[in-house]
């Protein structure tokens, strides 16, 4: 039997992968618009559609007309259904004709920032809800703030429980005006790295989510579902622009010190004696046999050698891109451990000590200056002592305003200086060598999350590696 | 099980970057590279085997992730003495052509001890979290892969792919850490440990396209083949030592296969006639029940069933 010819009609052949999540202000209608998403596109099957059935009449939704909670689709934990609210990111998976979806329902309530963060940190794609009734709220700048700080490469605002207000035209205008002025100051939508786009949608009753409505005839766009469908993935974008990047995660070498006679079963021992590789995942761009590369290591000049194997699980391979983990050979014996970085030669700066950068702080400690904390960047974390703390954002007009701490939620800009170099980029240009996490050194728990700017009055093409 | 580690390396021409990767392939090389850096950044990881299919993709998965290396890690597995004695069977099959160490937690023992009860009604898999939690211990592993997916289950949905557990392996589910990027944080203080869901994102379609693909073996009771069953909670129950039916529950024999193997005495089987790896993919695929609604009568006693579960340590 062909599987492949007989999924085709299912959708699940070999769709890419496409990655969303939800963002707003609470009770904007957020989980109740995903588990419509995962209903009309038939992804809830029997079972979980009858508990949620159950529920919902126990709880008496909907009064006397009845009806199904769809947010109780994703508000998976006790709490959530006895509160009602979103507490922490659900995971869902559906996929249509034509893409796989993984999807991140995101709470809108102000202490729980940090898991909306979680789930658009990965997402190729945020719908931010806004209920039609309250307009663009506090909340709802502030997301559409991460969303601009994480450079999520495509924001869709939906206007909410448009059937509340008769499904008028002029509320939906006066929104999308607002949600564009919003987005001209924060700079969203602009430079070509998110698009935006204004929906008016009911997430109860299924306007605009699946299909076109015909209660709003005034609206010529998409619904929603076919903007998600057709919106390209980061990575594509990207994949054209980017060198080759490959922070090393470990070394394979099954004759090595550490693991002697460690030769996988049925392999011959003799033919990887003298096997050494570097397993990684590319973060970014493509490498191919025979490309030069610069290896950067903390201590070490930046040497360059060639690529002479790209191996994988016995395979190999002529070419890898991002985001595939591969294992790379290089011509030269040099000393290369985990929290190295390989990269295109000729494309990357010398490692720095000084790191300029933006945070989304996720903690209920405050950070303040002098601290010292941990910086975890790829595959290596390094201490680091906070210098100073350069700004705070202020959501009601998005100017930076000076600050010398930051609070649980605030984004602002702060200057560490590190305990060794990193191969730090520029977030806007590298979304994974320009990403890092500030750790606590006492418990572990990580503190904000961080985006690498460029040192004030720096050039982007000084600092080269040849 | 696929060949991949007793070929030598096939050159690869056509190579697979002029298009984006499939989901598939994408999803392998997140769990590549999760597993990688667990076993990279924590000193004693170990995996939970059982012989079911999400394990088995997950030592799979392992083995790629370090060829030509063998996995560094043991397994681990927590047996409740109702196993499908196929099963048992496949995972020492696996472990020995592998040539891995297996560290078995036997809930048996823990009852003969007098240390955990049997409950009244026979299911034992609730009772494998004390086992679990003392192996660990045990055995100083501090990260334990598990081949858990967030769409098994609404409160598995929620949790991190690194997911902290605390001294006695709770989990808390209103206060995770923040999971950002493809960058984990696996600090953890003396007595916590980690648990590692490396296939967080794969549905089970996805586990079985991939099984189909990577000609992964699994034990037989996946594929359809007569058994002698008798109905019980709307699911076919398979008649063994410790699932006897009442004498109202006729037995007969009926065509079926397990899309879930734990313990006997809660795992049903369905009706099916996939007998090879392609027509399960299909079957899956047109399926309209969840996995766990069609299977396991131990989530179906409340709401809350596996959260409740979770936060005591389960897997
Ligand atoms: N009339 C109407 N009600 C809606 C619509 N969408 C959501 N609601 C209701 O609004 C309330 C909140 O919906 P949720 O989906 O839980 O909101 P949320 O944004 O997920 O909330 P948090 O995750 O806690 O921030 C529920 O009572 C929904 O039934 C809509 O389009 N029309
Ligand atoms: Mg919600």
């Amino acid at each position: 039997m062909s599987t492949e010819t007989s999924l085709l009609g299912t959708g699940l052949s070999s769709a890419s992968l496409f990655r969303f999540a939800t963002a707003g202000s609470v009770d904007d209608g957020k989980s109740t618009l995903v588990g419509r998403l995962l209903h009309d596109s038939k992804a809830i099957l029997a079972d979980q559609l009858d508990a949620v059935a159950r529920t919902s009449a126990d709880r008496g939704f909907g009064g006397e007309k009845g009806g199904i909670d769809l947010a109780l689709l994703t508000d998976g934990l006790r709490a959530e259904r006895e509160q009602g609210i979103t507490i922490d990111v659900a995971y869902r998976y559906f996929a249509t004709d034509r893409r796989s979806f993984i999807l991140a329902d995101c709470p809108g309530h102000v202490q729980y920032t940090k898991n909306t963060v979680t789930g658009a940190s990965t997402a190729d794609a945020v719908v931010v809800l806004i209920d039609a009734r309250k307009g663009v709220l506090e909340q709802t700048r502030r997301h559409l703030s991460v969303l601009q700080l994480l450079r999520v490469a495509h924001v869709i605002v939906a206007v909410n429980k448009i059937d509340l207000v008769e499904f008028s035209e002029s509320v939906f205008r006066d929104i999308e005006a607002d949600v564009q002025k919003v987005a001209r100051e924060l700079g969203l939508g602009s430079d070509g790295v998110a698009d935006l786009l204004v929906i008016p949608v009911s997430a109860l009753d299924g306007d605009n989510v699946v299909d076109r409505s015909d209660r709003t005839p005034w609206y010529t766009g998409p619904a929603l579902l076919e903007v998600l469908e057709t919106l390209p993935a980061a990575d594509e974008l990207e994949a054209e622009l980017e060198s080759f990047r490959f922070p090393v995660q470990l070394v394979i070498r099954p004759q090595g010190a550490l693991a002697p006679d460690a030769v996988a079963a049925g392999l011959d021992v003799e033919a990887y004696r003298d096997y050494r590789a570097y397993a990684g995942q590319i973060t970014e761009g493509s490498v191919k046999l025979g490309d030069q590369v610069t290896v950067l290591s903390p201590g070490h000049e930046p040497r360059t050698t060639t690529v002479t194997g790209i191996d994988f699980a016995g395979r190999e391979l002529e070419e890898a891109a991002a985001p595939q983990s591969v294992a790379i050979r290089l011509a030269e014996e040099i000393d290369i451990a985990r929290g190295d970085t390989i990269a295109a030669a000729g494309t990357v700066r010398e490692s720095t000590a000084d790191l300029y950068a933006a945070l989304c702080w996720l903690s209920p400690k405050p950070l303040r200056e002098g601290a010292k904390v941990l910086v975890k960047h790829g595959t290596r974390t390094v201490q680091a002592l906070v210098r100073n703390v350069t700004g705070k954002l202020d959501l009601a007009t998005f100017n930076l305003e000076a600050a010398s701490s930051l609070e649980l939620n605030d984004i602002g800009h702060a200057q560490l200086r590190l305990a060794a170099p990193l191969p730090l980029e520029n977030y806007l240009h590298h979304r994974r060598t320009g990403a890092f996490l500030v750790i606590d050194p006492i418990d572990g728990n990580t503190l904000a999350a961080g985006l690498v700017k460029d040192h004030p009055g720096d050039h982007e093409d000084e600092r080269y590696v040849i | 099980m696929s060949t991949y580690t007793t070929e030598e390396p096939t050159l690869v021409t056509d190579a697979a970057v002029s298009t984006r990767l499939s989901s598939l392939d994408t999803l392998e090389s997140e769990a590549i590279h999760i597993i990688r850096e667990v076993v990279a950044e924590f000193e004693k990881p170990a995996l939970l085997f059982s012989g079911g299919k999400d394990s088995v993709v997950m030592l799979h998965l392992a083995t790629k992730a370090f060829w030509p290396g063998k996995v560094p890690f043991p397994v681990l597995h927590v047996d409740t003495g109702h196993n499908f004695p196929e099963v048992i069977d496949f995972r020492d099959r696996t472990v020995e052509r592998l040539g891995l160490k297996l560290v078995v937690g036997s809930v048996q023992e823990f009852i003969d001890r007098g240390e955990l009860a049997e409950r009244a009604d026979g299911t034992r898999n609730p009772l494998q979290t004390v086992p679990l939690l003392d192996a660990i211990q045990r055995n100083k592993f501090d990260a334990v892969f598990g081949g858990g997916r967030r769409d098994e289950d609404k409160a598995r949905a929620k949790e991190r792919i690194l997911s902290l557990r605390d001294e006695f392996g709770q989990w808390d589910p209103r206060n995770q850490r923040p999971e950002l990027w493809n960058l984990y944080n696996g600090r953890h203080t003396v007595g916590q440990h980690v648990r590692a869901f490396p296939i967080s994102n794969w549905t089970e379609l996805d586990i079985w396209r991939y099984i189909e693909r990577e000609n992964i073996e699994l034990p037989g009771l996946y594929y359809a083949h007569d058994r002698e069953v008798f109905a019980r909670d709307g699911m076919w129950r398979a008649v063994g030592e410790v699932s006897q039916p009442l004498p109202h529950e006729e037995v007969i024999t009926k065509t079926v296969r397990y899309r879930t193997v734990g313990d006997m005495s809660c795992t049903g089987a369905v009706e099916s006639a996939a007998a090879d790896v392609s027509a399960v993919v299909l079957e899956v695929a047109a399926s309209t029940i969840t996995e766990r609604g069609a299977t396991r009568a131990d989530d179906r006693i409340s709401e809350a069933a596996m959260e409740d579960r979770k936060k005591d340590g389960y897997f």
